[in-house]
């Protein structure tokens, strides 16, 4: 059924994404790839792999954006998967029924079986967190690694998605939104959190942790090369000289 | 978007087999003339090829038919139930025509009510997208249903000339109204397009706008994807310009002039010409509205590209 679930599901399983600490790395694009290529459904094909025009089907992928003027500029690494939208277009404009919201736990899925490759859900998507494979035909897109989050025969340390697991620098971070006292929705509420694009009315699940507010560049201290104050010894000596040439 | 000719190719044939089935179902022509029966056969001919060509850019087209499922919610559903279900009475219709020579009015007039609202459903496939600002709105549906109704008009004025039916004048009239309306309808389509404010930007998109402008230092990979290529075509503003006057002339002024030529050239002495006039009408507004329909896609950006610097 491509209707989403009548009520609030009772969890919102999802993801923090801390843009003030990803490094860019682009460890979770490829253990994402990794995982999901032999898991869930198709596996992700590329198209002339070893081609100069190499393309594929990622669930994940890392922007990176220069944000703000001049010497406030800086630079922000941004990963983006699918955020398990509430109110997902993706799901509804589905004719066949392959796109569907689970009522349990909110992840949104396609059934692979179903899916006529139509293309119209990643059109629906403001996102861009639906990619078609054109090797199977069938849209993919973000699993939530739910063959990784439910599955018993792991040790607990590992029943997170893929690209959580996989962040050196602990960027992503995997939790229940509906429970206010998990990690996640602590971290929300404590880094104030934000949706993307609140305006297209999706109610993303998945919530991202603005940079922190850094030093301006002309509040640093002069850079050290710039003062030879407080001096000694040798260097004392050798900045006497230098300034007598 | 990406134009994908299987989608034009879908949009403006079963738009223009729907209005003339529409026009046919309303009677207006003579039941017995042959033209009138080939015109039947050609309407379901232009819905079927449509049809048939929309399932070619699908990845597994073998599946098509649960696409007939999730009515309840989803325009591309609806839009193939709907197909299917005027083809019932859009056929009794013409084979009623094709066969004793006369108008069967009840299935008639429900296949062209059906057939309104089957390209109306088309149109919300569109509409119904907020992620992409040209075509959320009302205006796209009413461009949609005004393209099929003046198409479906310029077609039957060309069927009765061809026999020689007294009716054809005034059906030449109807069509240049449709034609000044739908071209109206679209001018004002396309100026809303261009003037409009981007419901998400850059710094929407990645929520970092409290920190200032938003540029792509980087993007995800070296090399074009699916998302890019699907929704990331654009075409130079000059050129869209010179291509929309160009459909404008081909779509609506060329057939405008044909029309009223060929009733000029009616009356009596020469229904050759008349009929060539009225021919060449239609063809000229076909292929105007190829032209419109590959602009309709071209230059409709994606809120995704909001992520691709673009
Ligand atoms: S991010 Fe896109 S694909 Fe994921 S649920 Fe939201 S609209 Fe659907
Ligand atoms: S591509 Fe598949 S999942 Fe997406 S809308 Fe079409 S049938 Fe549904
Ligand atoms: S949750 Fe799994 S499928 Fe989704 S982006 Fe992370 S690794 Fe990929």
């Amino acid at each position: 059924m491509t209707s989403l679930p009548e009520q609030a599901t009772p969890k919102r399983l999802g993801l923090v994404i801390d843009l003030d600490v990803c490094v860019g790395c682009h460890a979770c694009v490829v253990n994402c790839k990794e995982w999901n290529t032999g898991g869930y459904g198709a596996a992700l094909s590329d198209q002339e792999p070893y081609g100069a025009d190499v393309s594929g089907a990622w669930l994940n992928r890392v922007h990176s954006f220069e944000v703000g003027e001049a010497e406030q500029a800086r630079i922000v690494h941004f990963p983006k998967s699918c955020l398990h939208c509430e109110s997902a277009p993706c799901v509804t404009v589905c004719p066949t029924g392959a796109s569907y919201k689970r009522s349990a736990d909110g992840i949104v899925l396609v059934d692979e079986d179903k899916c006529i490759g139509c293309g119209l859900c990643a059109w629906a998507c403001p996102y861009g967190a639906r990619e078609l494979d054109l090797a199977a035909g069938v849209m993919k897109k973000c699993t939530l690694c739910i063959d990784r989050i439910y599955n018993e025969t792991f040790e607990e340390v590992d029943r997170v998605p893929a690209c959580v697991r996989t962040c050196p620098a602990s960027a992503r971070h995997f939790g229940d939104f509906a429970d206010p006292a998990s990690a996640v929705s602590i971290m929300v509420a404590e880094r104030g959190g934000i949706d993307l694009m609140p305006e297209q009315g999706t109610r993303p699940v998945n919530k991202y942790l603005p940079p922190r507010a850094s030093k301006p560049l002309k509040d640093s201290s002069s850079l050290l090369a710039e003062s030879t104050e407080g001096a000694t010894g040798f260097f004392a000596w050798l900045d006497g000289m230098l300034d007598r040439i | 978007m990406h134009p994908a000719y299987s989608i034009i190719f879908f949009t403006v044939l079963s738009g223009l087999g729907y209005g003339l089935a529409a026009v046919l179902g309303l009677g207006v022509l003579d039941a017995a003339a042959i033209s009138t029966r080939v015109a039947h056969v050609l309407a379901l001919g232009m819905i079927g090829a449509g049809l048939l060509s929309s399932t070619l850019h699908l990845g597994n087209p073998q599946r098509a038919w649960r696409a007939l499922s999730q009515w309840r919610s989803s325009w591309l559903s609806r839009e193939g139930v709907m197909a299917l279900a005027s083809f019932v009475p859009l056929t009794i219709a013409a084979g009623w025509s094709m066969f004793s020579g006369e108008a069967a009015p009840i299935a008639g007039v429900l296949g062209a009510a059906m057939a309104m609202v089957t390209v109306y459903c088309t149109s919300m496939i569109y509409a119904s997208l907020k992620s992409i600002d040209a075509w959320h709105t009302n205006l796209t549906s009413a461009c949609y249903l005004a393209f099929s109704v003046s198409g479906g008009l310029v077609g039957a004025s060309f069927f009765a000339f061809l026999a020689g039916d007294g009716v054809a004048r005034v059906l030449s009239i109807c069509a240049c109204v449709a034609l000044g309306i739908a071209w109206l309808l679209k001018l004002r389509w396309r100026r809303r397009t261009k003037t409009l404010v981007p419901l998400s930007t850059p710094e929407s998109a990645t929520g970092l706008g409290s920190m200032g402008r938003v540029r792509l230092f980087e993007p995800p990979h070296m090399t074009a994807n699916y998302l890019t290529k699907e929704m990331g075509f654009k075409v130079a503003r000059k050129h869209a310009d010179k291509l929309f006057t160009i459909a404008v002339l081909l779509g609506g002024t060329a057939p405008a002039l044909f029309l009223v030529g060929a009733m000029l050239a009616a009356p009596g002495a020469m229904p050759v010409m008349a009929v060539l006039l009225s021919g060449a009408a239609f063809a000229a507004h076909i292929a105007g509205l190829f032209f419109e329909r590959w602009l309709f896609f071209a230059e409709a950006r994606h809120s995704v590209m909001n992520y691709y610097g673009s």
